[in-house]
């Protein structure tokens, strides 16, 4: 074996081992697993059953403000990345893996892909849900793979983003803070209402933020409406914020850890 | 000499907080970097396992340069922080067994968790999550995932700063037990107490520089086995006192400071001296030395 296998090697059993720990950790914190879960099936009832009959889109409200809820619910499970970093950063668990011979970055990674594992179930159960309510999506087999496959760009971009949040927060309650922004966006897009309901420039702060395009394009997918330029610029978007993101996330990581 | 540092400096802007700091580490001894709050202390540990960039000056570890080969000092040092870096989250078993596999240790990590919750007494909580531990509980396995790797060099930062004394006591035993199979102890503490119990050689911080260094017995020697505190009434009186007696001012011209062998006679010895030349004196007590006692034995001032 060569010493680069062997850097291989040992990379990837880091990150998995790293990975496990998370997912672990995620799975056994019950208050933050089920507010990820509940808080969005409870706004999915909250918009149906109670705004929703107020709220004219030209179609069936169910089937409109499903794809808002789904990223609603993905910011908010990528927000808790945050903390979960803000804790290793403040418990001292981080001086002690980076007295490890591991590289740093892959503690950010490890977090990270738990992030996308826990938005994944919770997705997948909001969607169940909708479905049992009676959302009939007309997508194909490809079209809800193009789906999960913007949705898993969507949450890496937001998990990075996150874990860089994380970083930089002295205490888990500011990490919470800095977040917020993830969790107010897709109030402000077309997530909930059309966005030329809104005052002209609310509307069209909407119409030019990240989030509108991601909606956009998992609507037309789902309800096989077109796409048009929204898929592109949703893919730009997300792929953008994340290279952003990543970059963001490590240099902090690396400035902060040696200070 | 396993650790060297010579002339560690650390600077924050303005701040200076280590101000040329040299330490010299014999392979197979516990040295306790002893100082109050803020003279250094975790710094130095810092920059001796590579968390933090010295602004000026050289270390080794390991005969590694802790700058220009990290990876090298890493793997042969632990560090244990001032809180017990342990995951509330898992169990006992698989926060040792996570630092295993991160150790590269394969299929052995398993076993090796296992040798060390034995070691540390910790069979019967091994399988129940960290958040049910006690404080002791915790600062063992804290200490048991720092011998994961079987480090050469074990850095423990204040290591039983808020326990209880039943935990500080099994803390200490773990420590010496390290200490009997070879491993370099470099600790940090506040307490002089703890450096004696544990101590081969003590190296006083003081403002960011190294007081003084040598052996616990050299050091306990310096500063006595006991301390005398006297009360005056009259600053007049402190003075004089202070000169028959080569005492020294502690917390104020009022009260006066000197090293005693803990006996009746020799307070005998102190209060005939003062009454033959006509020196008042209000009170008079007797004490373990603390660390401000010792500060004032090395620097002639006090530790604030």
């Amino acid at each position: 074996m060569t010493a680069a296998h062997t850097g291989f090697a040992n990379a990837l059993s880091d990150h998995l081992t790293l990975i496990g720990r998370c997912v672990r950790l995620t799975r056994r914190n019950t208050e933050t697993l089920v507010m990820s879960i509940a808080l969005p099936l409870l706004m999915m009832l909250l918009f149906v059953y109670v705004f929703g009959g107020a709220i004219t889109t030209g179609t069936a409200y169910l089937d409109y403000v499903v794809p808002g809820i789904v990223l609603l619910c993905t910011g908010y499970g990528a927000a808790s990345t945050a903390m979960a970093v803000t804790n290793d950063m403040t418990t001292g668990m981080i001086d002690r893996l980076r007295t490890l011979p591991v590289r740093g970055s892959a503690v950010l990674t490890g977090h990270v892909a738990a992030s996308v594992v826990r938005n994944a179930a919770s997705t997948t159960i909001v969607v169940s849900a909708a479905v049992a309510l009676g959302f009939r999506p007309s997508a194909t087999v490809v079209e809800w793979l193009l789906v999960a496959g913007l949705l898993l760009l969507y949450v890496l971009a937001l998990s990075w983003l996150a874990a860089g949040l994380g970083v930089i927060a002295k205490s888990v309650e500011s990490a919470s803070a800095l977040t917020f922004v993830m969790l107010f966006l897709p109030y402000l897009s077309s997530a909930f209402v059309p966005t030329h309901t809104m005052p002209a420039f609310l509307g069209s702060i909407s119409e030019h933020q990240p989030i509108t395009p991601v909606i956009e394009t998992v609507r037309a997918l789902l309800t096989g409406t077109p796409v048009g330029d929204n898929g592109l610029l949703a893919v730009l978007w997300c792929t953008g914020l994340l290279a952003a993101s990543v970059a963001f996330a490590t240099w902090l990581f690396r400035r902060r850890a040696a200070a | 000499m396993i650790v060297e540092a010579e002339g560690l400096t650390k600077r924050y802007g303005a701040t200076t907080v280590l101000d040329g700091v040299d330490l010299r580490v014999e392979r197979g001894t516990v040295v306790a970097l002893l100082g109050p709050n803020g003279a250094g202390k975790t710094t130095t540990v810092r920059i001796l396992t590579t968390l933090t960039r010295p602004s000026a000056g050289t270390a080794r570890v390991a005969g590694h340069d802790v700058v220009r080969e990290p990876a090298k000092v890493r793997a042969t040092i632990s560090l244990t922080g001032q809180f017990a870096a342990v995951d509330e989250q898992q169990t006992g078993r698989e926060n040792l067994v996570v630092i295993g596999r991160l150790m590269h240790l394969g299929p052995a990590a398993g076993r090796r968790a296992a040798d060390l919750l034995d070691r540390f007494d910790l069979v019967d909580a091994a399988d129940r999550r960290v958040k049910t531990y006690s404080g002791g509980m915790r600062r063992r396995l804290d200490l048991a995932m720092s011998l994961v790797s079987n480090p050469e060099v074990i850095f423990l930062d204040e290591p039983t700063t808020g326990l209880d004394p039943v935990s500080r006591s099994t803390v200490w035993d773990a420590v010496k037990d390290l200490v009997t199979s070879g491993t370099t102890v470099v600790l940090t503490t506040q307490y002089l107490e703890e450096a004696d119990r544990l101590a081969d050689h003590v190296a006083l911080l003081h403002r960011g520089r190294v007081a003084v260094q040598g052996t616990t017995d050299e050091v306990k020697s310096r500063v006595g086995g006991h301390r005398l505190t006297l009360g005056f009434t009259a600053e007049p009186d402190a003075a004089r006192a202070a000169e028959l007696l080569s005492a020294q001012q502690v917390d104020g011209p009022l009260t006066l400071g000197l090293p005693s062998d803990g006996t009746a006679a020799h307070q005998h010895h102190v209060l005939d001296t003062l009454r033959a030349a006509g020196v008042p004196v209000a009170t008079v007590g007797s004490h373990r030395p603390t660390l401000d006692d010792v500060f004032l034995a090395f620097t002639g001032g006090a530790t604030r």
